[in-house]
């Protein structure tokens, strides 16, 4: 089974993002930049499934050139090969465009499954796996917490929880899964898998190379705009209710939940 | 990539280094990176929620770890490919250990493990025990201890009384003697034993848990590191077989010292890491806890805090980091090390000897002052188990005492580096007679430095060399061959040493950066090194002093502190400011901010 996971890197979640002076984009100074952790549950369920029915793991990212460390990671959690897609025109692409250039890597590898993240940690659009499929024309199987692949290799049944219930759905193969928590827990890259990823082929491509015309990409073909970034709002310090006895607090608390919070 | 010249142990007291040859975090590999992740991750997400657990002395717990640890190769760094582990380079083996710094009591038993308890098969082995050994420790199915002290012999190890005997059949070596203090007693497998053959030839030995004869004591109950198992363990007619001697009989000194030099940077490297989540720590705290209705981040005297811990913390990466450089560039890869001579293997590594000890004594240090630092930020809270600044106080505590006692490194660092100097292996004799020569025509006033960001620290690094050879060189005339005996003296002649080499790998490692990258991106780091070589001067200049008046007296007396004054003539900056922007950034960054 051949299969495909598209990874994107994005700021670690516990890096302290600061918005830029254009008020549109944030500053990328001090950011430390990781796996799209959704994109990494689907390096696992690929690692999985290649470890059960056997088959390549092809990882396709897209980005500058840093893209290739966490294409690296990986390689050393046990991918096979590498492809970036890497070009100034794509700088500012919105995730149309995104989908546009992973479709071009895809038409030439041969896979049977696709995974992406159901979204980006970064900018949480969620279109970049649907669009793809769209794009390929095969099924698209979102937010996935269990993958259940038919022993010969042709179909995959597939749990997405909805409202507190599991939906199951089976599919045919190629199919495009895109990753939701739960999925797994994805592996440490272990020291000899990263001193293999080491030789592993980590192939560079830019649009040209892909047949692409950059026009339709960057920030100046984007259909989506985005007009302000704001960071969430201060959160107020707490009250600490007075009283001289708990009784006295209590009903202070009661009045303040009624008349400030108005939770009843 | 730091260029490939190989430097002597002690040759940057007498060499100027230029950046390009010190390796620096900073020229990390990708590899190095991803290895820097895996540990920190296999930290965070196996032994943090653990600790609790861990805490109780869990042999089951300890064991599961190891064996996962094992799986991911954490454990292999340094043995052969061949014999299951990785055989990487020291950079590699130094970043497992930061990254093991804040694992608590785990990283005691990772630390003994892979240093102490499997080096001395890795460097000394032959081939059957090293295939025999080396692949159950790497993988983690087998926990290696090391035993070395006895209830008499600490400090003075070679004082060793347990006794080795060849049996009548000439097929097993018969142990008798206690040893103290071991570290991983309570659930190792595999002892590296230290006897003397016939009461005499100081000897090592691999001795199994199994052996008829070999068992271990209770518990000793310790201030910190409960986690850690500490035993006796007792050799009672325990049986050895011959093949288990280790090296060759007689040359257990070379096996035991050797490998406590290498223990030594790991501790410090180790050291870096807890060094790094006390600031991280301390910060995150201080930015949430109000008093006066602000942050206590905000006050001068937190932010103090909060920029020394890190200023510090910086030095002392900067110099694991070198030190780690600069012996991969003597011993290239492992794996090639590892297939010579055991004798090739001391040597290489004795090579290092004062910069092992420097980086001990260093990494300690600091590690206890940023622990010490992190306890009073969190002030009542951090007297309380509930948060973790008690532990991290009382764990830090022993890196002061094992591996060498810091007094002991301390009279290691000037006394290698004296003892090769009338060897003829170190030049430090015609380098201290150059400066009092020099100092007859020198004057600090006609110094002109050039306009770049670091100049004046540059020069005060190479002042502070003079400084510590014109002091070194004082008292070897002085005392000649019994120097040893003037603890005092060489003590502060190591604290000078010490401490130039920390200004000088903070200096380096920042003056790389800018080459690199540029001034901006240097930014804190070039107020780091300016507020330290700031902090460190006077100092320099006062311990020197010291010695002189103790030394010399009359007009001598008087030349010579001149000589001193001249050589560390400085005008302080404002190092207020400095550290008050560090501490900001850290404050912003909420961590350790290089
Ligand atoms: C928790 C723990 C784990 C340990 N694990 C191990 C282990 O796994 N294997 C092992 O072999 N050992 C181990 N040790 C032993 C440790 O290395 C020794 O405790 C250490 O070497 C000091 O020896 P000592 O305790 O006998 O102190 P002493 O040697 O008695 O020293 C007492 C004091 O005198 C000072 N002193 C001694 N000699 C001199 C001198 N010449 N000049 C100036 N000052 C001097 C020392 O610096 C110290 O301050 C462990 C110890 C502890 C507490």
């Amino acid at each position: 089974m051949n299969i495909v996971v598209c990874l994107k890197q994005v700021p670690d979640t516990e890096t302290q993002i600061k918005i830029g002076p254009d008020n549109k984009s944030i500053v990328t100074d001090d950011i430390k930049w990781v796996i799209n952790p959704y994109d990494e549950f689907g390096v696992e369920e690929a690692l999985q499934l290649k470890e059960k029915f056997g088959g390549e793991v092809t990882v396709v990212g897209m980005g500058p050139k840093r893209v290739t460390e966490s294409i690296r990671t990986a390689l050393a959690m046990g991918a096979d090969k590498g492809i970036l897609i890497t070009d100034d025109a794509l700088e500012g692409s919105d995730s149309l465009a995104t989908a546009k250039a992973l479709a071009a890597v895809l038409k030439d590898l041969e896979y049977d499954l696709i995974f992406t993240g159901q979204r980006g940690v970064d900018d949480d659009m969620g279109v970049v796996g649907p669009a793809l499929a769209e794009l390929l024309g095969i099924p698209n199987l979102s937010l996935i917490v269990k993958v259940e692949a038919a022993e010969d290799g042709k179909s995959v049944k597939v749990n997405r929880p909805v409202e507190g219930e599991t939906l199951v759905i089976e599919s045919s193969l190629p199919a495009l899964i895109t990753a939701q928590k739960g999925l797994n827990e994805p592996r440490y890259a272990s020291l000899p898998g990263i001193m293999k990823a080491k030789k592993k082929p980590l192939e560079e491509k830019t649009l040209g190379d892909l047949g692409l015309d950059a026009a339709q990409f960057g920030e100046g073909a984007r259909k989506l705009k985005i007009l302000e970034m704001t960071p969430p709002p201060e959160r107020a310090a707490g009250k600490i209710v007075e009283g001289e006895t708990p009784q006295e607090k209590a009903a202070e608390l009661a009045k303040l939940l009624h008349e400030e919070a108005k939770v009843f | 990539m730091a260029e490939n010249k190989i430097f002597a142990g002690g040759e940057f007291l007498i060499t100027d280094i230029a950046p390009e040859e010190v390796f620096t975090p900073e020229d990390f590999t990708d590899e190095h990176k991803m290895i820097l992740e895996t540990a920190k991750d296999f930290v965070e997400k196996e032994i943090v929620p653990n600790i609790d657990d861990l805490e109780e002395k869990n042999p089951e717990l300890v064991g599961s770890l190891l064996a996962k640890a094992g799986e991911l190769g954490l454990l292999g760094t340094d043995v052969p490919e061949e014999f299951g582990g990785l055989g990487l380079d020291k950079v590699s083996t130094t970043i497992v250990a930061e990254g093991m710094g804040p694992a608590a009591s785990f990283g005691v038993v990772y630390g003994a493990h892979t240093g102490i308890g499997s080096l001395p098969i890795v460097y000394f082995g032959n081939e059957e025990q090293k295939a025999k050994y080396l692949p159950k420790l790497a993988s983690g199915e087998w926990c290696g201890a090391y035993c070395l002290t006895e209830p008499g012999a600490g400090t003075d190890a070679l004082n060793a009384k347990t006794k080795a005997v060849l049996s009548d059949d000439g097929k097993h070596y018969i142990l008798n003697g206690e040893k103290m203090f071991i570290t991983n007693a309570g659930w190792a497998d595999t002892f590296i034993v230290y006897a003397k053959v016939d009461g005499e030839q100081f000897t090592g030995f691999i001795v199994e848990k199994d052996f008829p004869g070999v068992s271990t004591g209770k518990e000793e109950k310790k201030m910190g590191m409960h986690g850690s198992s500490t035993r006796p363990v007792i050799l009672e007619d325990a049986q050895v077989p011959v093949e288990n001697v280790l090296f060759e009989v007689g040359k257990g000194h070379k096996i035991a010292f050797n490998i406590l030099n290498i223990g030594r940077w790991k501790l410090g490297a180790s050291a870096v890491g807890g060094c790094k989540a006390c600031v991280t720590e301390a910060v995150k705290y201080a930015n949430g806890r109000l008093q006066f209705k602000v942050p206590i981040s905000s006050f001068g005297m937190i932010k103090t805090k909060l920029a020394d811990m890190a200023i510090k913390t910086y030095m002392s990466d900067s110099m694991m980091y070198r030190l780690a450089g600069m012996f991969d560039n003597k011993l290239a890869v492992l794996d090639v090390a590892a297939k010579k001579s055991g004798e090739e293997n001391a040597k290489t590594i004795e090579e290092y000897a004062p910069e092992c000890s420097i980086t001990k004594v260093y990494g300690s240090e600091a590690l206890d002052y940023c622990v010490d630092e992190y306890v009073q930020i969190l002030g009542g809270y951090g007297f309380c188990a509930e948060y973790p600044a008690e532990r991290y106080y009382r764990d830090s505590r022993i890196n002061r005492i094992w591996e060498g006692t810091n007094e002991i490194n301390r009279m290691l660092v000037p006394g290698t580096m004296m003892r090769r100097a009338l060897q003829g292996r170190l030049n430090l004799l015609p380098a201290a007679q150059a400066i009092s020569k020099e100092l007859m025509t020198y004057s600090p006033l006609s110094v002109q430095l050039p306009d770049t960001p670091l100049a004046l620290q540059e020069h005060m690094v190479k002042m502070s060399k003079k400084i510590a050879l014109m002091v070194a060189g004082v008292a070897a005339q002085k005392f000649g061959q019994n120097l040893a005996k003037e603890q005092e003296v060489l003590a502060k002649v190591a604290e000078i040493v010490i401490e130039i080499f920390a200004m000088e790998s903070g200096l380096l490692r920042t003056l790389k950066i800018i080459e690199k990258e540029g001034e901006e991106k240097a930014k804190y780091q070039i107020k780091a090194v300016k507020a330290y070589v700031n902090d460190m001067v006077p100092q320099m200049e006062n311990w020197a002093k010291e010695v002189i008046a103790y030394v010399e007296e009359g007009d001598m007396l008087r030349t010579q502190l001149a000589g001193i004054k001249k050589l560390a003539r400085y005008q302080p900056i404002d190092a207020i400011t400095l550290k008050r922007e560090i501490a900001d950034r850290i404050i912003e960054l909420e961590s350790y901010p290089f």
